[in-house]
């Protein structure tokens, strides 16, 4: 159980500005999860962390103490890497046991951890298994043991489900937020799987290009987005993003594809004509016999839904969740209704709040 | 995910493959015939004369103290030389293996011992070692210590070891370089964020991935000591002074084309064969072994 606090970390690689500033806190037994795509700078934040990379500038604080210039085993940290990384030519007692070895613990007491976490991950009977013996689900297990039986301070997960089959992956996935939330051990973990963010994460931290854009749980995420940028990459499928202007006195937006709808929730701040980015999930759309005609373009069945992209005249892609199978339609007539607009800024991507 | 070209006919792919076999005839299997077939007879100095004498050659040879001396001493050379290439080489490419300034240079750099030829590289040595001309040995003269290579044996055999070593510490390097970088990356990080820092690191994690790379080159090292070294021996040393550095290609080369006794000296080269059949069998095997896994 420890804190960790992220203050102003930056991390340059010669010219190339990877992380702009990064200001983060840990709370005890919190499990955070950092999403972004690839390049986002997520996976370079977890090695600053771990001791593998030095920040530019910046301190890392473990339980306040400051460790950003501390080696990577001064900082009593585990991880769990993406690609498993265990020792090959070790078993799979010995590729748990290493770290304890090292920290010259009794052999009982080795023995004693290696056999609980073995029991907990089910990998008693592998034990004296190499690694090539293994598969890709008990690689991972060994991976997660490893880092359990050293009993750290912090874990660290960098994108550990992504070499797993589907399935897997959601077995995994299920099987770490359990163990982690039994260890009540303070995590980090990096992916850029919104799923696997959504579920594990306490909270939340979207990273762009190395810029921090929101930090918050998955629900608030889910509903609130900061920005356009959080708006399209968190929920599947991606947010509709529309452009528009503000009419009224900023009490509705006139969308380009022709619909004038006002704001449900109240006036936004701002001089009418003001370009806006309007976001609307697709599982919001109603379909509505007074509503405007979107001819359909594409139809992904997913069994319980159907998801439907309509390509309007204009050029502009809209897609829609619909709860029924069958879409036999040419064109779908479509509402959008106002109580779940998203509202940005178009020029700086920003959320905009009623009232302010 | 093999690719294999499969030819048609009978002709045609034996066509495709004889140059490398008229070249292993011409080359490899004929002189080895002969040497064999040569290792059995007695022959006079002017060749004019030769009679079969079965195996007599190699019971005479195996009866020769000078000979038994010569397979000590070159197991003695062949595993000195091993060892010191491969543990400077190691070094080096660990140290290569860092993210350091200049590493293209410093590679090159440790890269071009391997281009210099035998002869060339004697020469070399000679310059820096001799007791009155060379750099270092008349220094060492200079400053009171007694250096004659050409007198003295210990002297003699070091300095064959270590410009034998040195011409081999390049093909080390590079293979070791390359076994370093094998080993993938986050292992490395796996065992640093589990404490394990330095020397320890190296001997429980790095040292046990890179045994194939070492155990190969062994191999490779023992066979470059035992046969290729010939050149820089005969250049520096002829064997001298008296046997002290005389191993046994340098034998095989002394009592055949320098005393002419041919009979001799194909039975000592049909022995050496012998040994090369053994060690590059062991590493076939070897390699096999690691290949099915």
């Amino acid at each position: 159980m420890a804190t960790l606090v992220l203050d102003d970390i930056r991390k340059s690689f010669g010219k190339t500005a990877v992380l702009h500033g990064v200001d983060l806190s840990l709370h005890s037994g919190e499990m955070l999860v950092i999403v972004g795509a690839s390049g986002c700078g997520k996976s370079t934040l977890l090695r600053l962390v771990a001791g593998l990379e030095e920040p530019t500038s910046g301190r890392i604080l473990i339980d306040d103490a400051d460790v950003t210039n501390r080696d990577p085993s001064q900082r009593d940290i585990a991880m769990v890497f993406q690609n498993y990384a265990l020792y090959p030519h070790m078993s799979v007692f010995d590729n748990m046991a290493y770290g304890l070895r090292i920290r010259k613990l009794s052999d009982a007491e080795i023995r004693r951890r290696v056999d609980e976490a073995a029991g907990l991950l089910e990998l008693s009977h592998l034990l004296d298994r190499k690694p090539a013996q293994l598969s890709g689900g008990q690689r991972q297990r060994v991976a997660m043991g490893r880092a359990i039986v050293r009993e750290p301070k912090l874990f660290l997960f960098d994108e550990p489900l992504s070499n797993l089959d589907a399935t897997l992956r959601v077995t995994m996935r299920a099987e770490i937020r359990r163990l982690q939330r039994r260890m009540g051990v303070t995590s980090l973990y990096v992916t850029h799987d919104q799923v696997e963010a959504m579920t594990l994460g306490d909270r939340l931290l979207v990273l762009h290009k190395g810029v921090p854009v929101q930090l918050a749980t998955p629900m608030e995420v889910f509903h609130r987005p900061a920005n356009t940028y959080v708006a399209g990459f968190i929920g599947a499928p991606a947010m509709n993003l529309l452009a528009g202007k503000l009419v009224q006195g900023g009490r509705a937006v006139a969308l380009e594809i022709g619909e004038t709808i006002p704001f449900a929730d109240g006036p936004r701040a701002g001089a009418d004509g003001m370009a806006l980015t309007i976001g609307i999930r697709p599982e919001h759309l109603r379909l509505a016999d007074d509503g405007f005609a979107l001819p359909v373009d594409l139809v992904e069945p997913l069994g319980s839904e159907t998801v439907v992209i309509g390509k309007l005249e204009s050029g502009t892609l809209l897609t829609i969740k619909l709860a029924h199978a069958h879409v036999t339609e040419r064109v779908l007539r479509v509402r959008i209704p106002p109580e779940h607009l998203h509202v940005f800024d178009a020029a700086s991507g920003l959320r905009l709040e009623p009232g302010t | 995910m093999e690719r294999r070209t499969i030819f048609p006919g009978t002709w045609f792919p034996i066509l495709l493959v004889l140059p490398q076999l008229a070249l292993t005839a011409v080359f490899f299997l004929w002189p080895a015939g002969q040497a064999i077939w040569s290792s059995t007879t007695r022959a006079d100095p002017f060749g004019e004369n030769s009679f079969f004498v079965g195996l007599e050659n190699f019971s005479d040879l195996f009866g020769d103290p000078l000979y038994i001396d010569s397979i000590t001493r070159t197991l003695v050379f062949c595993a000195a030389v091993a060892m010191l290439s491969m543990s400077v080489a190691l070094l080096l490419a660990v140290c290569a293996d860092r993210e350091i300034r200049g590493r293209g240079w410093y590679r090159v750099m440790l890269i071009w011992p391997y281009a210099v030829a035998p002869a060339m590289a004697a020469v070399l040595w000679i310059l820096l070692m001799h007791p009155q001309v060379g750099l270092v040995g008349a220094w060492l003269n200079h400053i009171g210590i007694a250096w004659d290579y050409k007198l003295n044996d210990d002297q003699a055999m070091g300095m064959v070891i270590v410009a034998s070593a040195w011409k081999q510490v390049s093909y080390n390097f590079i293979f070791f370089l390359a076994g370093l970088q094998s080993i993938p990356k986050a292992v490395i990080e796996a065992a640093r964020m589990d404490g394990a820092k330095g020397w320890l690191r190296f001997r429980t994690v790095v040292l046990p991935l890179l045994m194939p790379t070492v155990f190969f080159l062994i191999v490779v090292n023992l066979v470059y000591a035992a046969f290729d070294t010939f050149g820089t021996i005969q250049a520096l040393t002829q064997g001298g002074p008296g046997k002290a550095t005389e191993t046994l290609v340098v034998k095989v080369y002394r009592d055949g084309v320098v005393n002419l006794d041919i009979g001799a000296s194909s039975a000592e080269s049909v022995v050496l064969m012998i040994g090369v059949i053994v060690l590059t069998a062991m590493q076939f095997r070897f390699l096999g072994k690691r290949g099915e896994k």
